[in-house]
């Protein structure tokens, strides 16, 4: 009987090892698990057995059920994952095709530069003031000490507009943002004219200049300036913050050195020199083979700007200095042709 | 500025600094060096050795290095044809070791071929074999090594020089025939061996626009001792008051006039070591006393003009004393100068005078009748100083001396007798001048920017001590000097306070005379400040504050900026005010570019018919325009008066680059004022145009973006401004929108935007494709005026309904309407109704439309049952149906 019953399951195993898909499978489940499977057939002859034998058949016939179940579904988990590997194997792409692209917006590069520009002053301080971009001469030039026919003006070509009956007082494109530094001086002194507050403001905007428009030369381009005014303010404050500032720009390794210059508005001014990020130091065609570049001009408010700003000389110091972002962007992303700012090309915009 | 470093050291000692170290301490004291040319002191090791990726390199450096065992001064005994080829000569040359055949085809040697032993040798340059110069017959500078090779039979393995193959001028004429005290056998680098500085001088360093001005700061950066010119004259003769006497005029334009009589001049060249100097330093050798003055003008910084005293008084009807006279023109008063262009002057302008006539343009340049003249020269008029011109970025005009031959003058005898004037001029004056007549030069250079009267006395000594030196001629004892405007040279007090307050460093009393005494200023010491007075060679030192701030500078630059320590702030903040117009502004092209657009930033300055495309598209109705009196190129000769033709410019540009395009711009437009500046207004302006999404491999023909598109747009940064409510219109007149297809946004009421399709018209006059283009352009101020709406919607806790309608109703019927009826009707449980289709049909009869409805029933405190759901729809479709006729779909 039991020989029977081991011979039932010899059997059901050997034919499971056959069985390579779901479709076998399920031939085999009803083959040997079905109703009329042998294994079955015996369950319901087990009637026929004596009360004595009875459960221990039942025992061993349960157990080849049991042990034919388990195998089963082993091998159904076999096949399952056979075929998973198989479509896994057959679904392979092509990953090099190209992917598809959505619309990306981006700011203007000069936008961007502003913008950490502006929030590394931020950080320390310096509060956004803009001021319009067409001024007047008096604005633009007598009250930050450029006289009229002054040699320091021949710095500064400007476009006028037509304007008739002005004098010595003409409209024009402004040079710089520096005429912010006045409107702001005579905006904040207003608050309290016997004691103006201090000032901490950086001046960005766009400027003009009487160019041919090349590729080293343009007719606009931003500035962003940078005023502190106040009552112990200092050239060592102004070479702290702006070798600070150099840090936060272009790292805490780079190295700045300040020079004697000349601007009309300030004294003593000084040029902030940056160590050549491009070759180190050594001399490249990007630092003219000097090892430095040129970031920005800076100085002490010479006094009659600052007199013309409502703050008494004698009582308040202060320092400024201006730099230009495209120039910036120009230099760290080796740009040659500066008409590519304002050209508006996309090849060019989204690059940035 | 060309600075010789060997000029340099006629005024101080430099032993132990490198021509690095100097043209470094300069540059960081405000004398910016530009580039270092050698012309025979040895290069920076750095520089030689190209390979040496260690090296520093500080300044931009070019020329050549003398070997000094390779080059050496030469003597020539004998000049001896060739004997197969008649433009070579072969010299019998010692180079202080041995004798030498040296082959050279200089037209310099010519006249000595053939005459045996010179009675007076000649001294050259001579290059042994295998020395490094550059290559004379190349083009530009290329070096290269001499070898042994045949020349036409004769062996030829060394050479005397030319300046261009020694880097000295670019000249390869003839060879260097050097002076006669030149000792041979010594190191050419030894003897003569330079280097230039090219310095960049700025408006308030015009006193070192000379050597000894360099030579002087050199001296109070190093500490050194400056050597001070000393000028000892031998005269003779009769003194110079008895030839001459001189008026001025106008004090305030002429505030000193200096002359000097030199008599009985040799026209000849000048020796040859200042002929080197002036090449050097940018100016060409003419004859010794042209080059005497222009010698003392580049030693000195000022500048000085020589006139014929026989021509003078010729003039004068050969009468002894000249009547010399400054005075302003009178207008159309005219002059031949000496470039041979006849000049017609005004009032403002400054002239020099005698009896008879305008003499020169003052300070500026010399009249053709009176100008030094050498007979022996007949193609080239002698150039007077005041007219050789410079190169300077700023000008670039440069007379050709071939240009200028066979002109005006006359005269049959060279000049033997020169009145030699030194003067100052007001520089302002002389600015305007030499702009108006277009005449840049060396001396309007100096005297445009200020050059001390005191320097006029001292620059007429120098110029009479080298002309005699150099000319054989005697100089007349005494000056005419006509000093009617003395400038009092200011007095400063400068406290150590004084210095920690605006420098931020300890420096006492002593120390800040010390600093200020090497700079030449007069230093009175008390107890507490230094009492200044600015030396007699400074014009940029004010009074008062201003002078004050002068002086401080001063002690900054020669302490060294580089030793002034780097501190943070102590001052107290100032107000914190932001800037909301700033940050709103910026926050917007975040929004902006969020939402897929690419900012672009346009020219302010544009053309009317560029213009012209979008604000009158087929007609000339031009608004007005702020208009630049001085534009550089008629295209950027207006301000802007529309924000939307410079992205339509931008996206023209950029048309077949990419297949969908969306660019945005903010700045301001400029609206005209008559003879005031323009009113700024900020604006924003996008385009959108091309594929509604990009092509790729297996996606194609997508739908051309439209009117919908740019509109779900504005809806998106609508919303992320918070604004509410919005609503959308026709709008009357449409401008450069098509009128069918444009609408004007309005927030609460309040017109900001108005967008849509870009009219045909201006559509056409842009080099676009068949895309349709979408435009919107906002006002910023008005859109910045609204306020933003802050709070939030609750997120629902019950599950809402959801359900779809269709509605047929009339198709003038505008969508907007029938959304707010649906709200209205569902009174408050309808929390969202989404417009999913819109037909047109025979189906649903002509005039008619079909709208369906995605909605959303939603209550915030329970779920609704469908019962209340069909309650709600049937309330909109009674609704809609009282309102509008609308009838639900089946
Ligand atoms: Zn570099």
């Amino acid at each position: 009987m039991l020989d029977k019953l081991s011979e039932i399951e010899k059997t059901a195993l050997e034919s499971l090892a056959h069985v390579r898909d779901e479709t076998s499978l399920e031939s085999w489940r009803v083959a040997h698990l079905g109703r009329s499977s042998p294994l079955m057939t015996w369950f319901s002859d087990l009637g026929d057995l004596s009360k004595d034998e009875r459960p221990s058949a039942g025992q061993a016939a349960n157990r080849v059920k049991s042990s034919l179940e388990s195998a089963m579904q082993q091998r159904q988990i076999e096949i399952k994952s056979a075929v998973l590997a198989r479509s896994l194997e057959e679904e392979k792409l092509d990953v090099t095709l190209p992917g598809r692209s959505i619309q990306r917006g981006r700011l203007h590069p000069s936008t961007q530069q502003l913008r950490r520009v502006l929030s590394i002053l931020a950080d320390m301080g310096f509060q956004v003031y803009l001021s319009p971009e067409v001024e007047t001469d008096e604005m633009n030039f007598q009250l930050l000490n450029f006289p009229p026919h002054h040699p320091a003006r021949e710095m500064q070509d400007s476009l006028y507009l037509e304007a008739a009956g002005r004098g010595e007082n003409p409209i024009l494109l402004r040079t710089h943002t520096s005429p912010g530094q006045i409107r702001a001086m005579r905006e904040f002194a207003a608050t309290n004219p016997t004691q103006p507050p201090p000032i901490r403001i950086a001046l960005p905007g766009m400027c003009f200049r009487h160019e041919q428009i090349t590729a080293r030369t343009e007719i606009q381009f931003n500035q962003v300036e940078g005023l502190v005014v106040g009552e112990h303010i200092t050239f060592a404050d102004l070479k702290g913050t702006l070798t600070d500032f150099a840090h936060r720009m272009f790292g805490q390794q780079a190295r700045t050195r300040f020079r004697a210059s000349y601007f009309p508005f300030t004294e003593p001014s000084a040029e902030m020199d940056m160590e050549c990020f491009v070759c180190g130091g050594k001399g490249c065609p990007v630092c003219k083979q000097s090892g430095w570049l040129e970031i920005l001009g800076c100085g002490m408010v010479h006094p009659l700007v600052l007199q013309n700003g409502g703050y008494d000389p004698r009582r308040y110091t202060g320092y400024a200095w201006g730099m230009g972002p495209e120039r910036q962007l120009m230099l760290r992303y080796k740009i040659e042709d500066i008409r590519y700012f304002w050209g508006n090309d996309v090849r060019f915009l989204e690059q940035f | 500025m060309k600075l010789p470093i060997g000029w340099l050291k006629d005024f101080i000692k430099i032993d132990g600094l490198s021509v690095e170290d100097i043209a470094r301490m300069l540059t960081l004291a405000g004398l910016e060096v530009e580039e270092i040319i050698y012309a025979g002191l040895p290069l920076p090791k750095s520089k030689v050795a190209a390979t040496d990726s260690e090296s520093k390199h500080e300044f931009k450096t070019s020329g050549i290095g003398w070997d000094k065992d390779k080059i050496v001064v030469g003597e020539i005994y004998s000049v001896d044809p060739h004997p197969n080829a008649d433009r070579l000569v072969l010299c019998d040359l010692f180079d202080g070791i041995q004798q030498h055949v040296v082959l050279t085809g200089a037209p310099n040697l010519f006249e000595y071929k053939g005459r045996g032993k010179l009675a007076k040798s000649i001294k050259v340059a001579y290059a042994r074999e295998a020395a490094t110069l550059y290559d004379g017959h190349a083009q530009g500078r290329q070096l290269m090594t001499l070898r042994r090779t045949k020349i036409r039979g004769v062996e030829s393995y060394s050479m005397a020089c030319s300046e261009k193959e020694l880097g000295i001028s670019d000249e390869h004429e003839g060879i260097i025939l050097l002076d006669a005290d030149a000792p041979v056998g010594t190191p050419l680098a030894d003897y003569m061996g330079d280097a230039v500085l090219d310095i960049a001088i700025l408006p308030n360093m015009a006193r070192c626009a000379s050597v000894l001005g360099v030579a002087r700061e050199l001296a109070a950066l190093t500490g050194r001792k400056l050597i001070q010119p000393r000028i000892q004259l031998k005269t003779s003769g009769s003194p110079v008051k008895e030839s001459v006497t001189i008026k001025v005029n106008e004090p305030e334009l002429n505030p000193r006039f200096v002359l000097g009589f030199i008599r009985d001049v040799e026209i000849k060249p000048s020796p040859y070591q200042v002929q080197r100097r002036l090449k050097l330093a940018g100016m060409r050798p003419i004859n010794c006393i042209v080059d005497a003055s222009n010698y003392a003008m580049l030693e000195l910084g000022q500048p000085l003009h020589a006139f014929d005293y026989d021509v003078l008084t010729d003039r004068a009807g050969r009468s002894v004393q000249i009547k010399i006279s400054t005075r302003r023109a009178r207008a159309g008063e005219q002059l031949t100068t000496l470039d041979g262009v006849s000049r017609k002057f005004n009032e403002s302008h400054v002239l020099v005078c005698d009896s008879k006539g305008p003499l020169s343009i003052a300070g500026i340049m010399g009249g053709a009748v009176s100008e030094v003249y050498d007979a022996s020269n007949k193609n080239l008029d002698v150039v007077n100083p005041e007219d050789t011109q410079m190169h300077t970025e700023d000008n670039q005009q440069v007379i050709d001396p071939k240009s200028r031959q066979g002109k005006a003058s006359q005269r049959i005898r060279s000049t033997s007798n020169v009145l030699l004037e030194g003067a100052a001029w007001n520089f302002i004056n002389i600015r305007r001048t030499a702009k108006e007549h277009n005449l840049p030069s060396e001396a309007s250079f100096r005297f445009s920017r200020g050059v001390h009267p005191a320097m006029a006395e001292v620059g007429v000594r120098r110029g009479l001590q080298l002309m005699a030196e150099w000319s054989g001629g005697k100089v007349a004892p005494g000056l005419v000097d006509e000093y009617p405007l003395k400038p009092k040279n200011p007095t400063v007090q400068v406290s150590p306070t004084d210095v920690k307050r605006l420098l931020g460093i300890d420096l006492k009393v002593g120390e800040i005379a010390r600093l200020l005494s090497r700079l030449e200023f007069k230093c009175v010491l008390t107890k507490s400040a230094v009492r200044v007075t600015a030396p007699d060679h400074r014009m940029d030192i004010g009074e008062g504050l201003v002078g004050l701030a002068d002086v401080l500078e001063e002690v900054a630059r020669v302490y060294g900026y580089d030793r002034i320590p780097e501190t943070r702030m102590a001052d107290k903040l100032p107000p914190q005010i932001g800037n909301p117009i700033f940050e709103w502004e910026e926050h917007l092209r975040d929004i902006l570019v969020a939402v897929g657009f690419q900012e672009v930033v346009g020219y302010r300055l544009t053309s009317i018919e560029r213009e012209r495309r979008v604000l009158s598209p087929g007609s000339r109705q031009d608004p007005d325009y702020a208009v630049i009196a001085n534009p550089t190129t008629p295209e950027r000769s207006v301000l802007r008066r529309s924000l939307t033709a410079s992205v339509l410019e931008a996206l023209e540009k950029n048309i077949n680059f990419r297949e969908t395009i969306s660019l945005f711009e903010i700045g301001p437009i400029f609206e005209p004022v008559k003879n005031k500046p323009p009113v700024e207004r900020s604006m924003l302006a996008m385009v959108l145009s091309g594929r509604r999404e990009h092509t790729s491999w297996d996606v194609k023909d997508l739908p051309w973006l439209d009117f919908f598109d740019l509109k779900g747009r504005i809806e998106l940064i609508l919303s992320a401004l918070r604004f509410t409510p919005i609503s959308y219109a026709d709008i009357d007149t449409a401008g450069f929108l098509h009128p069918g297809k444009s609408a004007e946004v309005k927030v609460g009421g309040k017109t900001v935007a108005v967008f849509g399709e870009v009219h045909p018209l201006v559509k056409a006059a842009y080099d676009l494709s068949e895309a349709p283009v979408m435009a919107a352009e906002f006002d910023l101020q008005a859109l910045r005026s609204i306020p933003s709406v802050y709070g939030i919607e609750p997120v629902p806790d019950f599950p809402a309904i959801y359900e779809d309608i269709a509605l047929i109703l009339d198709e003038s019927i505008p969508a907007s309407t029938v959304e707010s009826l649906i709200l209205e009707g569902g009174g408050g449980s309808v929390t969202h109704a989404r417009l999913f289709d819109v037909y047109q049909g025979e189906q649903i009869g002509l005039g008619k439309k079909s709208l369906a409805y995605s909605l959303t029933y939603q209550a915030a405190d329970r779920t609704l049952t469908d019962a209340e759901a069909a309650d709600i729809r049937n309330a909109i479709v009674k609704k809609l149906e009282q309102a509008v006729g609308a009838r639900l779909r089946s």
